[in-house]
């Protein structure tokens, strides 16, 4: 579904990543994990034409998106949940949603009230505050709400920057069987994680980044199993 | 029937994609973590991390068996030794011989091969498999242990040795599976025949052989005989052990498991590819060795790619068995053996002069081999006991250096031929 090969990107004279190669298949969870810094926004932004690539090519669906403009990209069911929630504050719960799902505008009322619906009985806590403003949700709430406006616009591919920073971990919990549900649903997500455990445990398969390099891909028990995974991400020094 | 289907049939821009990342990846870690492809990488101001095409292979330095003697024991490495958790050794004399480490998933990895080529050779969870490789450093016997459990077959791991036991065995045990050696495969069937078992009696029903050289004239002989399947299964220790190739029932040559080994068929004088279908060497670049990562290690087999489609539905690239090698290295019962380890034993010991020939048959399916070596002429005027202590000491330092059990005759001086330059001393009578 989703091809990238020997993609850099980077910030102006900073080369963040460097000949970065990885796909994702439809139907599965891919998580790209790696420390602060080692360049997994960067890929995601990247990927998102938020930021445009130095060399090397993205492609979706067998199509170039290489230099494909990031508002165009939605509209071709690729959608990033961002990291640190990014709800529109001043609008209610609703009413995010509803711009979520945007792209369908053309395809009538009657889809956007089922996604709604849909939406709601994936996260029956926004039901309950649809009228709240996105504002005063907690932090969990922010982020069910940006995987759930995300999820507005029916995509196939879902990419997710951090969904678990800055959450209590009884929140992650949550937000990981919900990842885990997507899938079952037929969706295909591309999660970057710092939480390595959490996410090599719902993945099918990983890809370990440090310093803009993969360093590292495989099973996402193959990377569980290795022993550097397991140093440098997993914070475990098994002595025997 | 598929192990892994999807991988198995994967088409070929999905495989070059994995491939590049997995190289890339395998780049990464050998440039990192192993000082010999590290310091080969910087004396070639090869820069590793702009590696962008599965094409760029080409720069890549080659890796040879010296290489990994020179790095005798754990040199070539690419984890500390705490996360290897087995090391094999291949064939070979003290001081000659290569080690392999394997960490946790390196050895889940060669389980899942394994059970790949055991599976399109036929076998299935409901198989009762008989091992008669050898057990122990040789790759062989653990290898096809691991892909059998895996797979979830019966597993006997008789190990070689002691014919009527494992025939009692196969009887007893109801063995539908064997894996050996192909020539042991044929002295198995004559000793059925000495015992008085009719081999169409037992419940066998596939073979899968490797370790040395065979033909189709062979597996024809075996097939008839043992009434079974018998396909051919590559691999070497340096790589993996088994499960780099193998064949699928339709027993006309080896699917590579290239997601997991980069191949290349080179001249192996130029060192340049062949045109595809032509006969070069083997050269193997490991994609997901995590303890012992190879680049283009030179196998010195030689071998041709099939290009045309196989019917049985997999994609993965096939090459023919393994045609000759493009060294002097001699198959003997299964152990490699090099003339030059013999030639320094011989011209250890006293008394011999430094001409000999080596000749190497198959009697009933057995290898047996012969070294001929001139000695001093006093020697035939001492009595027969002078000859037969030398004989004894030679037979014995080659048994314990090489592993093979040998006959030795003493020749009169300039009774063998002689050569200029790089002589044949190697007789193969062998007809495989």
């Amino acid at each position: 579904m989703l091809k990238i090969k020997n993609l850099s990107s980077g910030y102006g004279k900073l080369k963040v990543l460097k000949q970065v190669s990885m796909h994702v298949k439809a139907g599965e969870i891919v998580a790209i994990i790696g420390a602060n810094g080692a360049g997994k926004t960067t890929l995601l932004t990247t990927i998102a034409g938020l930021l445009r690539a130095t060399s090397g090519e993205i492609e979706f669906r067998d199509r170039s998106i290489t230099t494909l403009a990031a508002q165009k990209l939605p509209a071709l069911c690729c959608v990033m949940v961002p990291e640190g929630r990014q709800v529109f504050a001043p609008l209610s719960v609703e009413e995010n949603l509803i711009l979520g799902g945007h792209v369908l505008r053309h395809q009538g009322r009657q889809l956007l009230t089922e996604q709604l619906a849909h939406q709601y009985e994936l996260f029956p806590i926004l039901h309950q505050r649809r009228q709240q403003l996105a504002g005063t949700l907690s932090g969990g709430e922010q982020q069910m709400l940006a995987m759930a406006r995300a999820l507005m616009s029916k995509p196939s591919l879902i990419m997710m920057d951090e969904p678990s920073t800055g959450l209590a971990p009884l929140i992650v919990q949550e937000i990981f069987r919900v990842i885990g549900r997507l899938r079952e649903e037929g969706n295909t997500v591309l999660l970057v994680e710092q939480n390595a455990k959490a996410a090599l445990t719902i993945a099918d398969r990983g890809y370990v980044l440090e310093t803009g390099k993969v360093i590292l891909q495989g099973s996402a028990e193959d990377l569980l199993a290795n022993r550097d995974v397991q140093r440098a991400y997993l914070g475990r020094e098994r002595i025997h | 029937m598929f192990w892994e289907e999807e991988r198995e049939c994967i088409a070929r821009d999905e495989l070059e994609q994995l491939q590049l990342e997995r190289l890339q990846a395998t780049l990464y870690r050998v440039g990192t973590h192993v000082p010999f492809y590290r310091n080969k990488f910087f004396d070639m101001k090869l820069d590793y991390e702009s590696f962008g095409s599965l094409d760029d292979l080409r720069r890549l330095p080659f890796t040879s068996k010296q290489d990994l003697r020179d790095n005798y024991p754990y040199g070539l490495f690419a984890v500390p030794l705490r996360d290897v958790v087995r090391i094999h050794s291949s064939s070979g004399t003290t001081g000659m011989a290569t080690v392999v480490g394997y960490s946790s998933n390196d050895i889940r990895t060669w389980s899942n091969l394994v059970a790949r080529i055991l599976t399109a050779a036929g076998v299935t969870k409901d198989d009762v498999i008989q091992i008669a490789f050898g057990y122990g450093l040789f790759t062989g016997g653990f290898g096809l242990h691991y892909g059998a459990e895996r797979l979830g077959a019966s597993v006997i791991p008789i190990s070689a040795g002691n014919t009527r036991r494992q025939i009692q065995i196969m009887q007893d045990f109801k063995t539908t599976a064997l894996v050996c050696t192909p020539s042991y495969a044929l002295k198995m069937a004559d000793v059925m025949m000495d015992m008085g078992i009719n081999p169409s009696g037992l419940s066998l029903k596939y073979g899968l052989f490797g370790a040395e050289p065979w033909s189709e004239r062979m597996r024809r002989q075996i097939n008839e005989r043992l009434g079974i399947i018998a396909t051919d299964n590559y691999g070497l220790s340096e790589v993996m052990g088994p499960g780099v190739a193998g064949e699928c029932l339709e027993c006309n040559g080896l699917h590579v498991n290239e997601d997991h080994f980069l191949i290349e068929i080179l001249d192996p004088e130029t060192l340049e590819p062949v045109a595809p279908g032509e006969i070069g060497e083997l050269v193997i670049t490991t994609l997901t060795k995590e303890a012992f990562p190879v680049i283009r290690y030179r196998t010195r087999d030689l071998t041709r790619l099939l290009p045309e489609p196989c019917p049985c539905g997999r994609t993965l690239q096939r090459i023919q068995r393994i045609t000759g090698r493009t060294d002097d290295m001699l198959i003997i019962k299964g152990v490699n053996v090099f003339p030059t380890q013999i030639e320094a034993i011989l011209f250890d010991i006293e008394g011999t002069q430094p001409h000999y020939n080596l000749v190497i048959e198959r009697e009933q399916n057995e290898d047996r081999m012969t070294v001929l070596v001139e000695v001093v002429e006093s020697m035939f005027f001492h009595e027969m006991k002078k000859q037969r202590q030398v004989i004894e000491q030679i037979k014995k330092r080659l048994a314990t250096e090489l592993g093979v059990s040998v006959e030795v005759k003493l020749v009169e001086e300039r009774s063998l031929e002689r050569f200029n330059g790089k002589g044949n001393r190697i007789i193969d009578k062998r007809e495989l």
